[in-house]
């Protein structure tokens, strides 16, 4: 289990928001989403410039056991796509937090953080479904 | 693994029993006629028979093996339907031929019509869905028809569990629809308040299989039906799990408008390689109209019974035709031919001991360690193992499990499906194996479980004895690469 960093924002649908410095944010899946899915062997990224609504699906993940689909988390424009992914989906399960990043979002609005997760409470949200 | 009939070709070589006259050819003008060698393999019939006999003796199979496949209803397929479907009548019938001289096989598919109706509650039957995921599409299909036909164009969400089979979501979208998922509860039903919240005057349907992929019977049908409904939606029957109710309780009395049955689970005809299928689709008074072509209709003459095809003059609010003649005759015929062999009593027997199976095999296993996912519950036809706490305390997952029981002769249950238990196994043994069977399997994974726990063996490269060992299956789906490409010669 790789460690979970502290300086990102967690969802309950498994996923990580970065806040970038240029004030567009960063999702990706978290190592728990990556684990539970098994190898990644396709992902489906949305195209550039597309306006994302919040939970509107975003991007598609597909393991040797399911495809599942990712919901946006904010509503925003995409400005990035992690373009690495199509040939090398793996980068998700080797790396979830760095290389294995999916969309990257410029926020149509104010985010609303009391609807994300700090890293305690997801580590604790994590921790209480495995049990 | 085994050489593949290409690799035993020698030029020259052949099976004269099976190679055409040469003067089948003469009619074809030359420019027609080709210059190069067909990449056929050339293989004696001796040869040719022991590769597939061969290849047949490396298969899993009911006539071989338990195979407590979950959600697949692996029963036994009596001979006697099988011997009677080819009866020379039946095999010989063309299906271009005249009405009139398929009055049998057509009494028999409206017979037919009538069981599944009978048993399933419902006012209508057509046969013609080939497969399973083709009856839902047509059920679906149906739905959406039966909204246009009134003008109400707006219903176009179809709302699914998250615990549905995948065909279900697929089918919805291939209909046009969009799918609204709802989430199961902790005890297996489910959730009634989020239900609730997702219907409106969007709705056009639920879809729901009833016993749930989860193995336990959802206790609020008649709620969900009754909320469903008063949004002005339909209900959609899975019928995967029709074998739990067989005779007990009908889907169009828990509410259900529209049913697909896959009549190579519940009413035993051969699953093959992945078909042929069959996937008749039942309706409630409403969808009438709106029934796959053909049906068989009866209409009784001066001569007596006569049996017909209704095509769109019957039927002019049809979804259509789904392929090109009716369904699968010969299957039809063995469902048919099982449904007359086990009467109206023998459905219940089904159902009963399909349960009982199920919930001994739960009880055992439970008491063996293994951890339920419903403990609360009692199983349907099927139940579900999850190995989360195995598979980290001794890294024993489902998939090694699955693989382990391979080779103690034992088909693997499925595996990571419903997605919403980790590490599970979902195993449904059918009420036609032997308690002595069931016990066998116990003890396999009793041995498996010990092994792992006590004696720190490790399962991740089983299975040892099969044909093919542990498959790449990243691989697998990254580089699909089916195609057989002959050496140049």
């Amino acid at each position: 289990m790789s460690e979970m960093p502290g300086d990102l924002l967690y969802t309950a649908e498994h996923e990580w928001l970065r806040r970038e410095e240029d004030g567009s944010v960063t999702i990706g899946i978290t190592d728990h989403a990556q684990g539970a899915l098994g190898d990644l062997v396709y992902v489906e990224l949305p195209e550039l410039e597309q306006d994302l609504k919040n939970g509107g699906e975003m991007a598609v993940v597909e393991s040797v056991k399911a495809a599942s689909d990712v919901y946006a988390p904010i509503a925003g424009t995409v400005v990035a796509v992690n373009e690495v992914l199509a040939d090398d989906p793996e980068k998700i399960n080797t790396d979830p937090y760095g290389d294995g990043w999916i969309v990257r979002i410029q926020p149509s609005g104010r985010i609303d953080e009391g609807a994300l997760m700090s890293p305690d409470a997801y580590q604790q949200f994590v921790d209480e479904l495995d049990e | 693994m085994s050489k593949l009939i290409f690799d035993k070709s020698r030029s020259g070589r052949r099976a004269f029993a099976q190679a055409p006259y040469d003067s089948m050819a003469v009619a074809i003008p030359d420019a027609l006629l080709r210059t190069d060698k067909p990449r056929l393999p050339e293989a004696s019939e001796l040869q040719t028979v022991r590769h597939y006999t061969r290849l047949s003796q490396l298969n899993f199979s009911i006539d071989t093996q338990f195979y407590p496949l979950g959600s697949c209803t692996m029963k036994y397929n009596p001979r006697a339907c099988n011997a009677l479907a080819l009866l020379p009548g039946f095999a010989g019938r063309h299906p271009l031929g005249p009405v009139s001289h398929g009055q049998g096989f057509l009494s028999c598919m409206y017979e037919l019509q009538e069981m599944l109706k009978d048993v399933t509650g419902m006012q209508g039957v057509s046969l013609t869905p080939m497969a399973g995921a083709q009856g839902e599409l047509a059920g679906v299909a149906m739905i959406k028809a039966y909204h246009d036909a009134r003008n109400d164009h707006e219903r176009n969400e179809i709302i699914c569990p998250d615990a549905a089979h995948g065909t279900n979501p697929a089918t919805a979208t291939m209909c046009g629809c969009i799918v609204k998922e709802v989430p199961t509860g902790a005890d297996g039903d489910i959730d009634f308040e989020a239900l609730k919240a997702t219907v409106g005057p969007k709705t056009a349907g639920i879809m729901l299989t009833n016993p749930s992929t989860l193995g336990v019977f959802e206790r609020r049908i008649k709620e969900v039906a009754a909320v469903v409904h008063e949004a002005g939606g339909l209900l959609y029957y899975d019928g995967a799990n029709l074998n739990a109710i067989l005779g007990k309780v009908r889907p169009g009395d828990m509410g259900f408008d529209v049913i697909h049955m896959n009549l190579h689970k519940t009413f035993s005809t051969p699953h093959g390689g992945g078909g042929p299928g069959s996937g008749a689709v039942g309706v409630s008074e409403r969808l009438l109209p709106f029934m796959p072509i053909p049906v068989v209709g009866k209409t009784e003459t001066s001569e007596g019974l006569a049996y017909d095809w209704l095509t769109e003059k019957d039927l002019p609010q049809s979804i259509g035709r789904l392929s090109a003649f009716m369904g699968n005759a010969g299957v039809l015929l063995r469902a048919y031919i099982y449904m007359r062999m086990v009467g109206r009593a023998g459905m219940e027997r089904i159902a009963e001991y399909a349960t009982l199976n199920a919930n001994y095999l739960a009880a055992r296993l439970s008491d063996a360690g293994f951890e339920l996912a419903f403990p609360s519950r009692r199983a349907s036809h099927e139940f579900i193992v999850t190995l989360k706490s195995e598979a980290r305390s001794v890294s024993l997952t489902a998939m090694d499990v699955a693989k382990a029981l391979l080779d103690k002769n034992y088909h693997a249950p499925t595996t990571y499906f419903p997605m919403l238990v980790p590490e599970c196994l979902l195993i449904e043994p059918t009420e036609t194996e032997s308690k002595e069977t069931l016990d066998g399997f116990v003890a396999a994974m009793i041995e498996i479980a010990t092994a792992a726990k006590e004696d720190g063996v490790s399962y991740k490269e089983a299975p040892y004895t099969m044909p093919v060992r542990r498959l790449d299956d990243v691989k697998a789906a990254r580089q699909l690469d089916l195609v057989y490409k002959p050496e140049q010669e």
